[in-house]
């Protein structure tokens, strides 16, 4: 027993000082970034000599970030990495594509393992603590999807007993509902695979999460229906970089601003999200130039 | 139209990614195996010395492996640790890493187990015949121990093939995301497809697993006697 005391003790020493190392670096990381930014992240002018871009893109998210049948990386913010990778660097193949999941866009950012990220990234503020975001390309509301046999129509509807919520991980759909209605209860997956399977199944009664994704997925899949389309105020997406990497968010924002005269996003939208949701929702998605009107 | 969804596994090249990242989850299984291997035989022999202190370090290092969940492993040292200092690994080489310690601590202990609960006369009839502790250990202990050792390790290996799944949450494409991937890419035009997708990883990891099961079983019955 007294042994027994003595390992437990050990353990827990252990743990406090793994903890202690993972905490003291953490702080040390940010006296970098304050200190001296430019030996954190690469350049602009380092990237051009790299001749390489890094850039966090979602992989099982389409429209907007997907592999097709070949392996090659499509999808609406693909298409927006690309230009910018050619405007960057001369050739949208010097963008390197580095597939995140939703819960791990932040921690790439922050322990440099890419140089942008273009995953869908909704701006927030408890994200903006932890990673500097260039000016919007997109925006969106939340949405829920319902079988069309027992719809939910309202979101007081989920508060009855054994109506659960489906959300994934990681994401500002499941921060939303904890905040706002800590008593619907929620039912967490990691991957966006997931979350369809379990309304398939049945095992939750909606699902809950950005309503782009939604509507594109209620389109395809008969017998599901965006049962509310939009509520919760509107969100913006836009590219993420490394906290303190203002030389590159500065280039975002004027190259946002540059494409913008062309009307790139629309084109963008065109190409790769009009089979998706339709020509009708253009405006309504869209942020042209790095401006919400 | 009638759309079974099979046709999925073959459109495009998605059945060589789906077999290329059957080879990237094998590569990693395997390098690790073997270094963890390597090392696990050390640290087992290492265990089976008296000295306390290293006693105490050794059962620390297999028991915070044992105990952290190697989800929790591949995370702290792709991001945490490697970056603090200052080390830019790939996803893939922090997994061998992190796969290969946990490979050796496992693989020690198994050891450790197997030296162990040889009879205490198999160790003094040795001293008795002259034999010094290293050929002790050469011709007596370690021979008989290796038939011990080996449905553990075989189950080690086949765990540690199938945890691989977990990689992909530090942005190494293994079998299962490519299967994802395809499944999501697919989920407009055929719905029914996860089925067979998994359905076919399934077999992709039998197939892999299964022969070291029958080599196991193989390798014990002709060590029998």
């Amino acid at each position: 027993m007294r042994k027994g005391m003595k390992w437990a003790v050990s353990f827990m020493a252990a743990g406090l000082l793994l903890a202690g190392l993972t905490a003291c670096g953490n702080s040390d990381n940010k006296d970098n970034s304050a200190g001296s930014a430019s030996s954190k992240f690469a350049s602009i002018e380092q990237l051009k000599k790299d001749g390489k871009v890094r850039i966090g893109v979602f992989a099982d998210k389409p429209p907007f970030g997907y592999v097709d049948a070949d392996g090659k990386n499509q999808g609406f913010d693909v298409y927006i990495a690309k230009r910018f990778a050619k405007d960057l660097l001369g050739d949208e193949s010097k963008a390197e594509f580095v597939l995140v999941d939703a819960a791990s866009r932040v921690a790439y950012l922050e322990s440099n393992k890419v140089d942008i990220i273009m995953a869908n990234f909704t701006v927030t503020d408890e994200r903006k603590e932890k990673v500097d975001f260039a000016n919007p390309y997109m925006k969106l509301s939340f949405g829920i999807v319902s079988p069309d046999s027992a719809p939910v129509t309202s979101i007081d509807q989920l508060k009855e007993k054994g109506q659960k919520l489906i959300v994934a991980k990681g994401t500002t759909a499941e921060t939303y509902f904890t905040k706002e209605y800590p008593d619907i209860e929620l039912l967490k997956f990691d991957q966006y695979t997931e979350i369809f399977a379990a309304l398939k199944d049945g095992r939750g009664a909606a699902i809950a999460n950005d309503n782009t994704e939604l509507i594109a997925w209620a389109k395809s899949n008969p017998g599901f229906t965006v049962s509310i389309p939009a509520f919760g105020g509107q969100d913006t997406i836009a590219p993420a970089v490394a906290k303190g990497n203002t030389e590159l968010l500065n280039w975002i924002n004027t190259e946002l601003e540059t494409i913008g005269k062309e009307q790139f996003i629309h084109q963008a939208y065109n190409d790769t999200l009009n089979e998706v949701y339709g020509e009708g929702y253009t405006d309504e998605l869209v942020v042209e130039g790095g401006k919400v009107e | 139209m009638q759309n079974s969804g099979i046709e999925v596994l073959f459109e495009g090249s998605n059945f060589e990614r789906l077999l290329g990242g059957l080879l990237v989850t094998i590569e990693i299984s395997f390098v690790s195996i073997v270094i963890g291997t390597v090392l696990g035989i050390v640290m087992g022999l290492l265990r089976t010395l008296n000295v306390k202190p290293l006693q105490a370090l050794l059962r620390l290092y297999l028991e915070a492996f044992r105990i952290i969940p190697i989800l929790v492993w591949l995370y702290v040292v792709h991001f945490s640790f490697t970056p603090l200092l200052n080390i830019d690994i790939s996803g893939e080489t922090t997994s061998i890493l992190v796969f290969s310690l946990w490979g050796a601590a496992e693989i020690g202990d198994i050891v450790r187990g197997a030296l162990q609960s040889m009879p205490k006369h198999q160790e003094e009839s040795g001293a008795a015949l002259g034999l010094s502790r290293g050929q002790l250990y050469r011709y007596i202990l370690i021979p008989q121990a290796i038939r011990r050792m080996v449905p553990g390790a075989i189950n080690l290996a086949t765990r540690m093939i199938k945890t691989t799944s977990l990689v992909v949450l530090i942005g190494v494409i293994e079998v299962v995301k490519i299967g994802q991937q395809i499944i999501e890419l697919g989920v407009i035009k055929a719905p029914t497809a996860s089925f067979w997708v998994y359905g076919f990883i399934f077999i992709l990891y039998f197939a892999v697993c299964f022969p070291l099961s029958r080599i196991s079983r193989r390798v014990e019955r002709r060590w029998q006697n």
